[in-house]
């Protein structure tokens, strides 16, 4: 076999199988996935640095806060659920059941991102923003705001691309493995936000 | 996305999180505490990984490729508490 063959890769028996099984679209994703997950790492971790370091942090949220916070994670957790569904139904080859599905994660994630920006609002009003803090250290506003905006972000990124890749998928452009690449997406949102909800509100609570 | 599992797991899965997510909030106001509250969000996140996910479904090669990687960059910021530590407990400037 020529050294030409081997780099340029034109014979099929040169070419080795592939190591992870997935379409490369999908491992592309992983990869995202891996490194977003090592972005909202170092966020966090630098949360839990200023709040170890700072002897004023607040504990201001109240049981209306930990209400509304139990109510967004119901609604993004369900929308995993929902996304779950609509892969099935698009791997099942059943096209509208599919898009049905993905356009109600999309209305659940609207919903999440109508609750946050509802809260924001509510915290803005109080005089918290990212260079203030009425209760205590002011580096609390930054990184609160810093890493719920970052997720609420991917959120409705999240929503914009499941639309996007929907529609697609009705037109023909896209398949059930596009569906499914961006269902991985979805899925990590839900899953930082399990570790956001710990951090940032309930080590927060007003006791 | 491989055919096993079924639409009864994904239910199981995504009432295990939800019952979990209510843990923490139970914790939040009897026993706060981050380790305690971490291992439970780390606990959800696996299963989200493994079944919503379906890393589970997955070659073990990608599991490999994937996970000790991105444990060993977060397990690597561990590094910040002890400064952080420093600054609220030893001064950088005592008096």
């Amino acid at each position: 076999m020529s050294e030409a063959n081997l780099t340029m890769g034109h014979g099929a028996g040169v070419m080795e199988d592939r190591p992870f099984a997935i379409p490369s679209k999908k491992l592309v994703m992983w990869l995202f996935i891996i490194s977003d997950a090592c972005t909202f790492g170092a966020m966090l971790f630098a949360y839990g640095y200023v709040r170890n370091a700072a002897p004023d942090w607040p504990h201001h949220f109240e049981t209306s806060s930990i209400i509304n916070v139990a109510l967004m994670t119901f609604i993004l957790v369900t929308s995993s659920l929902t996304m779950l569904i609509g892969t099935r139904a698009a791997k099942a080859g059943d096209k509208a059941g599919a898009i049905r599905f993905t356009f109600v994660t999309v209305v659940l994630g609207l919903v999440f991102a109508a609750l946050h920006l509802r809260e924001w609002s509510s915290m803005i009003h109080e005089g918290v923003s990212l260079f203030q803090n009425p209760w205590g250290a002011p580096l609390f506003g930054a990184s609160f705001f810093g890493i719920t905006g970052l997720h609420l972000a991917h959120v409705i990124s999240g929503a914009i691309a499941l639309t996007v890749v929907a529609l697609g998928y009705k037109r023909g452009r896209y398949n059930a493995d596009d569906i499914e690449i961006w269902s991985l997406y979805w899925h990590f949102v839900d899953l930082v936000w399990m570790f956001v909800v710990p951090m940032v509100y309930l080590l927060n609570v007003a006791q | 996305m491989s055919a096993e599992g079924s639409l009864k797991t994904d239910l199981m899965v995504y009432a295990a999180i939800l019952v979990m997510a209510g843990v923490q909030i139970f914790m939040a106001y009897h026993s706060p505490g981050v380790i305690r509250m971490l291992v439970v969000a780390a606990i959800q996140a696996f299963l989200a990984v493994m079944f919503f996910m379906h890393l589970r479904d997955e070659k073990p090669t990608l599991r490999i490729a994937l996970i000790p990687a991105t444990l060993f960059v977060l397990v690597m910021m561990n590094m910040v508490w002890a400064d952080s530590f420093r600054l609220i407990s030893m001064k950088p400037f005592p008096k």
